[in-house]
């Protein structure tokens, strides 16, 4: 049996291997045509002629579509969307890589070809560009989560105490890079949309589709092949989407887009670089006293989003006085949004190489100050936590990792000639929670299926999904079969946030478990067994029995606070006469809840360790400062890790289940693995040369 | 123009634009979809496949450039039954989203012929050439290893 708990071997692996697993520029396209946006180069600025002709008469193009020329898309406030002004509406420019034409041809090449020989003059205006350089333009606004809190007196904490240290952090623009580009494929049938889409989330592309189209509900379809990674940049509904749908229904027939690489660092978001100003306050036993932390985030010009820095602060350490404020600075850039671990990510790199810098400061082991400053209750809310297992996660990752055996100096620990360095930082991320629906079907045969409008993008999803049902009807989930990732199935929300396993788990072990009562009615006998489900749908002449159910987290769940956490060691090499740091042995252990699929989910915390590693050591999109363009547009200039990056890795989860957080006792693990990461590194790099870097990612010149 | 290829065993001739990419032959001209566009210049793995018995970027190989050469791709891979990478990536969980996979395999299944899979670190700087977002390094470096000989 391998129900929850057990490491089942991904369901969606053996196409994968095959290379028999469609994605979204694999599926074909008869009769239709392929799209391509040309972009601007410059940040700010108006178009004064663009030269549409030329590219008009090239080989296999059918249309080409200038700033204006497409029918106009209402406005609209809706978080479906990734950004709220649509490209190609308008001659003004408001960041480098916003569409200002659009080319349709028979074929990828002959659009990639007549996208070339569009001519745009734009003339350009003064470009806000550089968030150190604005930061007196910072401004608070009106966002999902509150932007800030004050809990205690922090002035008063902070002219009493015993050590204060205060540092600016810096984090960098980063990109997604998911390895599939994002494209859509957009078909009309009449009135109705068929759009096939590289998606993190169907339901909202329908939903933002059929408001910009005016198209009933009922009428768009919204599917997903395979997905090639998300990690946010999928997760809303963007101008490629938008424009295949739209250009389709214009030229009558299908349009696909699928979008080159150097388009895609424009065109659906990144995490945008941060600021932030963190303070901390301790007496002498190294109790903190005072937490300030203030973030501020670069933001498109006329699109909002909030990297919420400090959101990691609130909850992280017992303090009786935290200050957190989270501000934007409008540049002419493009719409970031959030990215594989948001508002922690980058927030709490600040926040644990400051904690390290206060450990040094008091001369504590930066492990025991975390352990002294254990917050028992939410130190902002005051409630008592769902779950919290992170005390052991300290106590194993020590053990494992050999913390004892660090020598508290920088630079005083070598291998030949390396210098040798070890950090550590604790993880948070804060558990997100949404509702979803799930119908589980029952088939004479006894094959069980599974259906929902949620995602697997990677993650997992099926293969868990799978175990849940068959944990719930007592079967082996080899039985089970899971469709996903279509608007026709019951609804889901989207595969983000790290929180699929609690939505969507719970609402199919809901489906499940109604289904099996409903076969012990049907059967009149409450200890129904699994090999007699067939039995009873023929003895009451049923080809299939189908239960859906809904789950949504529960009112008096609000009484608890819920992250997730980690605890997370990092040993670094450098060269101290070229010194690149090179990580050379990680140990992470985290509390995430219960785990459905042990495999699986340490495949996620490999993944999150190794966006640290590029965050720590890597991963920048510089603004170019004439252009405002982002400088890489490849894999060759946006350095993602690759193989030889990444060392053995020690990662595993504390023993737990969350009874508050989902009924199946799980949180969520995709994004958790990505923070802590960045700032063991950091303190590990100091440990090793006594350079302290506030500014990820570290660079060679920094540590000469 | 036109050429002559050998491509996952079936010998063929074909007319080829003279600017078009063995991975434009493959996937437009073809319909083997296995080998993926990830960057189209050559420097994510996504489309590698064997090119006599090497791996090649396709995305970087003018087909017109190739011809008289032996092509195999994923769909060359396993196909009546699966190549034992194929089944130790499953095993390993050496894979998430599976876009760079039929790329990883191909490049694994050049690094065990090539005799590189003796260590870690080799088959890491063999294997480097393959870019995988979703980060499953050391499942592949562990699927590949399993089956040094």
């Amino acid at each position: 049996m391998t129900g929850i708990g057990a490491p089942r071997p991904r369901v969606d692996g053996p196409a994968k291997v095959r290379g028999a697993a469609p994605f979204l520029a694999d599926l074909p396209n008869d009769g239709g045509l392929e799209g391509r946006f040309v972009v601007s180069g410059v940040a700010a600025g108006r178009v004064e002629a663009i030269e549409l002709d030329v590219a008009r008469g090239l080989p296999g193009v059918v249309a080409v579509f200038g700033p204006g020329e497409l029918p106009a898309l209402p406005t609209l406030a809706n978080w479906t969307l990734g950004q709220e002004r649509h490209p190609l509406q308008q001659l003004d420019v408001a960041h480098a890589g916003q569409p200002v034409a659009l080319v349709l041809a028979e074929t990828a090449v002959e659009a990639e070809r007549a996208a070339a020989a569009v001519l745009v003059r734009i003339a350009a205006a003064p470009a806000r560009l550089g968030l150190a350089a604005h930061l007196d333009l910072a401004e608070e606004i009106d966002d999902w989560a509150p932007t800030r809190t004050v809990t205690g007196d922090v002035d008063t904490a902070l002219a009493g105490a015993a050590v204060v240290v205060r540092g600016r952090y810096r984090t960098a623009n980063r990109h997604y890079a998911a390895m599939e580009p994002a494209g859509a494929l957009a078909r009309w049938t009449g009135e109705d949309l068929e759009l096939w889409t590289s998606t993190q989330w169907v339901g909202g592309v329908r939903e933002a589709l059929s408001k910009l189209l005016e198209v009933p509900l009922e009428r768009v379809r919204v599917r997903a092949a395979h997905v090639g990674g998300g990690f946010g940049a999928k997760g809303s509904c963007w101008p490629h989407e938008i424009f295949a749908a739209l250009a389709a229904r214009v030229v009558g027939r299908p349009v696909r887009i699928v979008l080159p690489r150097e388009q895609s660092f424009a065109a659906h978001g990144y995490q945008p670089e941060t600021d932030q100003d963190v303070t901390l306050a301790a007496d002498r036993d190294g109790r903190l006293t005072a937490i300030r932390h203030h973030s501020v985030s670069a933001a498109a010009m006329h699109d909002d989003y909030v990297e919420h820095g400090s959101l990691g602060s609130r909850s992280m350490y017992a303090c009786p006085s935290i200050e957190t404020l989270d501000r934007i600075v409008r540049l002419h850039l493009p719409q970031p949004t959030f990215m594989r671990a948001p508002h922690e990510g980058p927030g709490m790199v600040a926040l644990e190489i400051a904690m390290d810098e206060l450990a040094e400061r008091l001369g504590l082991d930066p492990l025991e100050l975390r352990i002294r400053n254990y917050a028992e209750r939410d130190p902002t809310s005051g409630k008592p936590f769902s779950s919290k297992a992170l005390r052991q996660c300290y106590e194993i990752g020590a053990e494992r990792f050999g913390w004892a055996r660090r020598s508290a100096a920088p630079r005083s620990m070598r291998d030949g000639d390396e210098l040798v360095g070890l950090g550590m930082a604790s993880a948070l991320m804060a558990t997100f929670r949404f509702g979803s629906s799930a119908r589980v079907t029952l088939e004479r045969s006894g094959l069980v299926r599974v259906e929902t409008a949620s995602h697997d993008i990677g993650t997992g999803v099926a293969t868990i999904l799978s175990q849940i049902a068959a944990d719930a009807l007592g079967i082996d989930p080899d039985r089970v079969s899971v469709r996903l990732a279509d608007t026709a199935l019951p609804e889901a929300g989207g595969t983000f946030g790290s929180a699929t396993t609690i939505g969507v788990g719970s609402a199919v072990q809901a489906a499940a478990v109604k289904l099996r009562q409903r076969l012990e009615e049907l059967a009149g006998e409450p200890d129904l067994r699994p090999h007699e489900y067939g039995e009873v749908l023929a003895l009451r002449q049923l080809e299939t029995l189908a239960e859906t159910a809904s789950w949504a987290p529960r009112k008096e769940d609000a009484a608890s606070a819920m992250n997730a956490y980690g605890a997370v060691f990092a040993e670094v090499r450098v060269d101290p006469d070229l010194p690149v740091p090179r990580v050379s042995r990680v140990v992470g252990v985290y509390s995430a809840g219960r785990i459905v699929n042990p495999r699986t989910a340490r495949s996620q915390l490999i993944g999150g360790v190794t966006w640290g590693i590029g965050q720590a050591l890597l991963e920048a999109s510089p603004v170019d400062p004439v252009t405002g363009r982002f400088v890489p547009a490849g894999f060759g200039s946006y350095r993602v890790p690759s193989n030889a990056d990444v060392p053995a890795l020690d990662l595993s989860f504390a023993e737990e289940h969350d009874p508050i957080a989902s009924p199946l006792g799980a949180r969520g693990v995709g994004e958790i693995g990505t923070i802590g990461i960045g700032a063991a590194i950091a303190n590990a790099v100091y440990h090793a040369t006594g350079v302290r870097v506030r500014e990820l990612p570290i660079r060679v010149e920094q540590l000469l | 123009m036109r050429i002559d290829l050998t491509v996952n065993g079936g010998s063929r001739t074909l007319e080829v634009a003279v600017g078009a990419t063995l991975l434009d032959l493959l996937r437009d001209q073809l319909g083997l979809t296995g080998a993926k566009r990830g960057c189209d210049r050559g420097e994510c793995g996504a489309c590698t496949v064997l090119l006599d018995g090497r791996p090649a970027l396709s995305c970087l190989t003018l087909a017109v450039s190739i011809d008289g050469s032996t092509v195999t791709t994923i769909e060359g891979v396993g196909a009546e039954e699966p190549h034992p990478l194929q089944t130790a990536f499953v095993e390993h969980d050496a894979l998430q989203c599976g876009f760079c996979t039929p790329g990883q395999i191909m490049a694994g299944i050049a690094c065990l012929e090539s005799g590189a899979s003796d260590s870690d670190e080799r088959v890491r700087a063999w294997m480097s050439g393959n870019l995988c977002r979703c980060a499953a390094y050391p499942q592949i470096v562990a699927a590949i290893r399993s089956l040094h000989r």
